[in-house]
């Protein structure tokens, strides 16, 4: 087994291009647990952690990128928390104050499980997965990027360099369901995002199907009831009954974390509770 | 580039250290005991719920288990032992100490390497801060009572020494 550690991404391609098959390590927090329970013994490790580019971000008012080594910590407050208040949300539920100092976005989407707390944030958002290979630069909409349980569409050569995101304006946040505090795996997950610039709202499940789920029926039908260009009415009618579609579409099953006729209660009651929240 | 195979060096609580002949799959926990004979992180879980082996990497408060020690090279990393260099302990283990915060012992490294990230970022955290702040160390014994009243103290003892 040998490690590299490549300083920039144009490094880590080439060293990726050489080793196929190579593991790619950024803060390790999912990656390691696998190492030390031995079910996984990688013959070639590229660490991303000296890479400086991966972790940057810039925000500007066109475009916010984030890059794929941009630990949870660094997402909780400052900058990129103003002007991303449901990501920023996401990231202080994930793990603990150990595991979000090391965990990074690009491991979230690596792993792609869909109970990912990142990742409910990158679908409302409409983000852009940017992969980087020998051939440049490739962007994929978070929603084609993702394509099932722990499975995504990035090709063996191609190392996650950065997401993007149009910034939005209105309100955004997340919400968690989970057995306790911290520490905590989600057992449900809703991430709300209202956009008057292009009067839509966008809410994303986690954790209730074998991706996330956007209910892109409920988004409709709530932009046919209000004018989502302006601040949504404070209406309980309104609140229940989009909630009530949300839930409709989630896919939940029961596992050893919950039933699915929680999840799919959980969704529901989160759903309304951040669509009531947008409105004050 | 850097291309590590069974020999490394790493910058531990300031010294270079060699190791040498192990798996470079190894974690950080596992190469600070077992390589080079530092048994203060203590190992539970190996997947980063408990805390016990926190360490500074860089000045991150990180479980140590979750680092491939092989990654680590260009890095300082801070352990126990580094935080009391001089062998006299701390404030923060003495107030462990006074305030029966140490029982069996086992969550106690990871605690105090936590306390010092948090009291160095953060001198005066509230209740809840500190809570959230040591959410992911993890206590059988104390019922983290008097681990809250160790740390209230320090923060008392140091702004009065700051008057
Ligand atoms: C105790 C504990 C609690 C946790 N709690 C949560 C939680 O509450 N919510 C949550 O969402 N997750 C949680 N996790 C899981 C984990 O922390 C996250 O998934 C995290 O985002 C992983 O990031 P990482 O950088 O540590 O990933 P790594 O382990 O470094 O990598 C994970 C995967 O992504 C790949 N990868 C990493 N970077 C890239 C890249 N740039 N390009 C291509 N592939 C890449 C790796 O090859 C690997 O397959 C927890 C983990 C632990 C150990
Ligand atoms: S041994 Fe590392 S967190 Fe438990
Ligand atoms: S003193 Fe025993 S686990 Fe904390």
């Amino acid at each position: 087994m040998s490690v590299h550690m490549p300083t920039t991404v144009d490094e880590a391609v080439a060293l990726l291009a050489d080793n196929p098959g190579a593991r790619l390590l950024s803060g390790g927090t999912d990656t390691m647990v696998e190492v030390n329970f031995n079910h996984l013994k990688p013959e070639t490790v590229i660490g991303l952690r000296r890479v400086e580019s991966l972790r940057d971000y810039r925000v500007s008012s066109e475009r916010i990128e984030i890059g794929a080594g941009v630990p949870y910590s660094r997402m909780e407050t400052g900058p990129l928390a103003d002007a991303l208040p449901a990501l920023a949300a996401a990231a202080r539920t994930v793990g603990s104050p150990q595991i979000r100092a090391a965990g990074t976005l690009g491991g979230n989407l690596g792993t792609c499980s869909p109970a990912g707390d990142g990742l409910p944030v990158l679908a409302a958002l409409d983000a852009d997965v940017n992969l980087r290979s020998p051939r440049g630069l490739r962007s994929v909409p978070f929603a084609e990027f993702m394509v099932g349980v722990k499975r995504n569409s990035r090709l063996a050569d191609e190392i996650i360099e950065s997401v993007s995101i149009v910034p939005t304006r209105g309100y955004q946040d997340y919400a968690k369901v989970g057995v306790r505090n911290a520490m905590v795996i989600s057992v449900a997950s809703v991430c709300f995002v209202h956009d008057r610039n292009t009067a839509s709202v966008r809410i994303a499940l986690g954790a209730v199907g074998p991706t996330i789920i956007r209910a892109r029926e409920a988004e409709s039908w709530l932009t046919g009831q209000v004018d989502a260009a302006a601040t949504l009415p404070n209406d309980e009618n309104i609140a229940s009954e989009f909630a009530r579609r949300v839930a409709a579409e989630a896919r939940p099953i029961d596992d050893h974390r919950s039933t699915s006729a929680y999840r799919r209660h959980a969704i529901q009651t989160l759903a309304r509770r951040l669509y009531i929240r947008s409105t004050k | 580039m850097n291309d590590t195979t069974g020999f490394y060096e790493l910058v531990v609580n300031g010294k270079k250290r060699e190791v040498r002949d192990s798996w470079v799959g190894e974690s950080l926990l596992y190469v600070l005991r077992e390589r080079l004979g530092l048994m203060g992180s203590k190992g539970a879980c190996e997947q980063g719920e408990c805390g016990s082996c926190t360490v500074l990497l860089d000045g991150d408060a990180v479980c140590s288990c979750l680092v491939l020690a092989a990654t680590a090279t260009d890095s300082e990393v801070v352990t126990v032992e580094g935080l009391a260099a001089d062998g006299a302990p701390t404030d923060v283990q003495k107030a462990f100490v006074e305030h029966g915060a140490v029982q069996c012992g086992f969550c106690t490294p990871g605690l105090i390497v936590a306390v010092h990230h948090l009291l160095d970022r953060n001198p005066d955290p509230s209740a809840i801060e500190v809570k959230e702040a040591l959410s992911g160390n993890i206590c059988r014994c104390t019922g983290y009572g008097r681990i809250f009243a160790a740390v209230e103290t320090v923060v008392a003892i140091r702004k009065g020494a700051g008057k």
